[in-house]
């Protein structure tokens, strides 16, 4: 039985092989990354343990991304359905409008202590790039984009965000086009230019000093909320559950990191896909085998022959057929549990917290909300759900104004 | 027992030049062209080098994704792909053939299981490009035991500490990648520093057979003859992509280019 252990941070739980459980991670990449990637792990490895470092990360963390970030109760959600306490932790107000930032920061700071000029990075639903843009415009670095075709065209305003940050945007026509080729394009480019590059991969995928890397980055989700928890109830509540959607699962990892060893219930919402669609992009939910894919052991959507499958999803951050090795060693040892939300179901959960609450989630945790709107009710008052609303709509304004009419925020 | 692939370069050897290595993928651009395509080139290259493809490389260049995609367009399928191979196999029995691939296929297919199907069509070596060393000491061991040449990978990346280690758990050929590259990039290094590396490999490992690849073209290959052996990739699958724009016989196309390479390094 898989088993996760206490007291060690969740990262740090491989074998000599990089390796989750003996089966999930691992590092399978062409012999030219074997040396940039062992040189990133050393330089993070001792980087992890820097005063110095951990000093400059946090004063950025503070100062630049705005730490901490909200957290609130959603009084009108919880009133409407009548059951469940809802509250949300709103890393949207994050500089840049999401979580990505965190990693993009982190990685832009070893990069400079790498002494390289150049930083490249994927991303789906453009937040990725448009954080890696911004962090390598502070931090005097040049900056290139790996962007799926499609993605650029359904995720315009990040894409301007980025050209206005001075990041030139590398579009990906291979495939479907989406992000596990924009994923692969940037790491075929990296195999070409590790001698004067870093990559920033944008999810906690890949080899495993990447899922490494963004995990401990995005840590600082649950290092803000579990001091926010304790002020509001006084101590950890027994009922609580934490609620994440998860594409690559980067937030999700963020935000749960902390309360690892503690009895919180951990909920991961994947993309469902269009209602009738089986082209999901939910390898957790619906039964995946391990397969390998951008370099990692995991869950992944694939045919029987391991090609890769097409997934379909109306929120390019989730539509991504893999997932974090972390999530699949979560699932095999029961510490979270995964379920999906369909298009419309992110839809009308976007559509009734923009309605009745301050927010505006984007449609990725829109996916999550939808979760909380169909468990809340059946919940007594005693038990917390808080859903992390790692993005803002405003990026998403576009498609839901083709899905629903009308866009509100 | 010695092995076709030692067997050929102690031929090319003999005749003082590099074997000619020469790598189309399965299925490219139908089933039967690239049978066809083994069968013809195989007159002046030594050794074959097929590709299984997969759709989610992460160290392939344009030309051999495009290559790939056809294959995959066309439905190529594994137990295809043996097919071919021994079909080949059997009007071609001496000439020794290297399968490419990613991992994931064999992972899925079975380790096993899929070694099976490599002894049973003839296959004589396997890269596997996403199954670095130390990681692939149990499969490389596992071919070692079923007489498949499992070739190990160096890349001017590797340190000399590594590829000692490496050579030690390789078997009669070790590749050599040129240069930072995916395939197909333009040589960005020029043969005289990627000849230095070479040599130095070289002695670290003499009795093996060392072969260069990646941005290997018509225009440079003579340059690089004192290797032992040298690898065309994507060069024939831009060929392959060309002949199909103009609507030119792929298999003839192909013929004159390794007719035209082999001319070169004679």
């Amino acid at each position: 039985m898989t088993k996760i252990k206490k007291g060690i941070p969740l990262i740090d739980q491989h074998d000599k092989s990089y390796m989750y459980a003996g089966k999930f991670g691992g590092n399978f990449i062409p012999e030219t990354l074997k040396k940039p990637i062992d040189d990133l792990t050393k330089l993070f490895s001792k980087l992890r343990k820097d005063k110095k470092f951990l000093k400059e990360r946090d004063y950025h963390f503070k100062n630049y991304i705005g730490a901490p970030t909200p957290f609130i109760k959603l009084e009108n959600l919880t009133k409407h359905l009548g059951g469940a306490q809802i509250y949300a932790k709103v890393v949207s107000e994050a500089n840049g409008g999401a979580h990505k930032i965190y990693n993009a920061t982190v990685h832009c700071l070893i990069a400079k202590r790498a002494g390289k000029k150049y930083i490249v990075g994927d991303t789906g639903a453009g937040y990725a790039g448009k954080m890696l843009s911004m962090a390598a415009k502070k931090f005097g670095l040049k900056c290139k984009i790996f962007m799926g075709a499609k993605d650029i065209k359904r995720q315009q305003p990040n894409v301007k965000a980025m050209r206005k940050n001075g990041a030139k945007i590398v579009p990906v026509t291979s495939g479907s086009q989406t992000l596990v080729d924009a994923v692969s394009e940037c790491m075929r480019y990296w195999v070409a230019n590790n001698d004067t590059t870093n990559l920033c991969v944008g999810s906690t995928v890949g080899p495993n000093i990447f899922i490494k890397i963004c995990a401990w980055s995005t840590a600082q989700i649950s290092r803000e909320l579990i001091k926010q928890v304790k002020e509001e109830f006084g101590k950890i509540p027994n009922k609580l559950k934490l609620l994440n959607c998860v594409g690559g699962g980067s937030s999700a990892m963020g935000f749960w990191n902390e309360f690892m060893d503690t009895n919180a219930e951990f909920i991961g919402i994947e993309a469902g896909g269009p209602k009738k669609s089986k082209l999901h992009a939910a390898p957790l939910t619906n039964g995946s085998k391990i397969g390998i894919l951008h370099g990692a052991a995991q869950y992944v959507v694939q045919d029987e022959e391991g090609q890769i499958s097409p997934t379909e999803s109306i929120s390019a951050g989730l539509d991504y057929p893999g997932i974090s090795p972390l999530h699949c060693f979560l699932k095999d040892s029961k510490r979270a549990r995964y379920v999906s939300a369909t298009d419309e179901e992110a839809l009308n959960a976007y559509k009734l917290v923009s309605k009745l609450e301050k927010i505006s989630p984007s449609l990725e945790p829109s996916h999550a909300f939808a979760e909380a709107i169909r468990i809340a009710p059946r919940l007594s008052s005693s038990n917390v759900i808080i859903v992390n609303s790692c993005g803002d709509s405003l990026k998403d304004k576009d498609i839901i104004k083709s899905k629903l009419g009308i866009y509100v925020r | 027992m010695k092995s076709k692939i030692k067997s050929a370069f102690e031929k090319c050897r003999k005749e003082k030049r590099p074997a000619l290595i020469t790598y189309t993928v399965a299925g490219d651009n139908t089933k039967k062209n690239s049978l066809k395509i083994l069968s013809s080139i195989s007159k002046n290259a030594d050794i074959l080098e097929l590709g299984f493809p997969h759709n989610t490389p992460i160290a392939d260049g344009g030309q051999i994704q495009g290559s790939s995609h056809r294959s995959l367009k066309n439905g190529i399928k594994l137990k295809d792909v043996f097919q071919i191979v021994k079909n080949f196999k059997k009007s071609n029995p001496l000439k020794p053939l290297i399968l490419m691939g990613y991992y994931n296929l064999i992972y899925q297919n079975g380790e096993n299981n899929f070694l099976d199907s490599c002894k049973s069509s003839g296959v004589d070596g396997l890269i596997v490009v996403d199954l670095p060393w130390p990681e692939n000491k149990i499969f490389s061991n596992k071919c070692k035991r079923k007489f498949i040449n499992f070739i190990q990978l160096l890349s001017p990346t590797t340190s000399k500490d590594r590829m000692k280690k490496i050579i030690k758990d390789s078997h009669d050929m070790i590749y050599y990648i040129s240069m930072l590259s995916t395939t197909g990039g333009k040589l960005k290094v020029s043969p005289k520093n990627i000849l230095k590396n070479y040599k130095k490999i070289k002695k670290l490992a003499n009795n093996k057979n060392l072969v260069i690849g990646f941005g290997i073209t018509i225009k440079t290959i003579s340059s690089l003859r004192i290797a032992d052996g040298l690898v065309v990739g994507s060069q024939l699958c831009q060929t392959i992509t060309n002949s199909i724009k103009k609507r030119q016989n792929p298999v003839i196309k192909l013929d004159k280019l390794v007719y035209n390479l082999k001319k070169r390094i004679i």
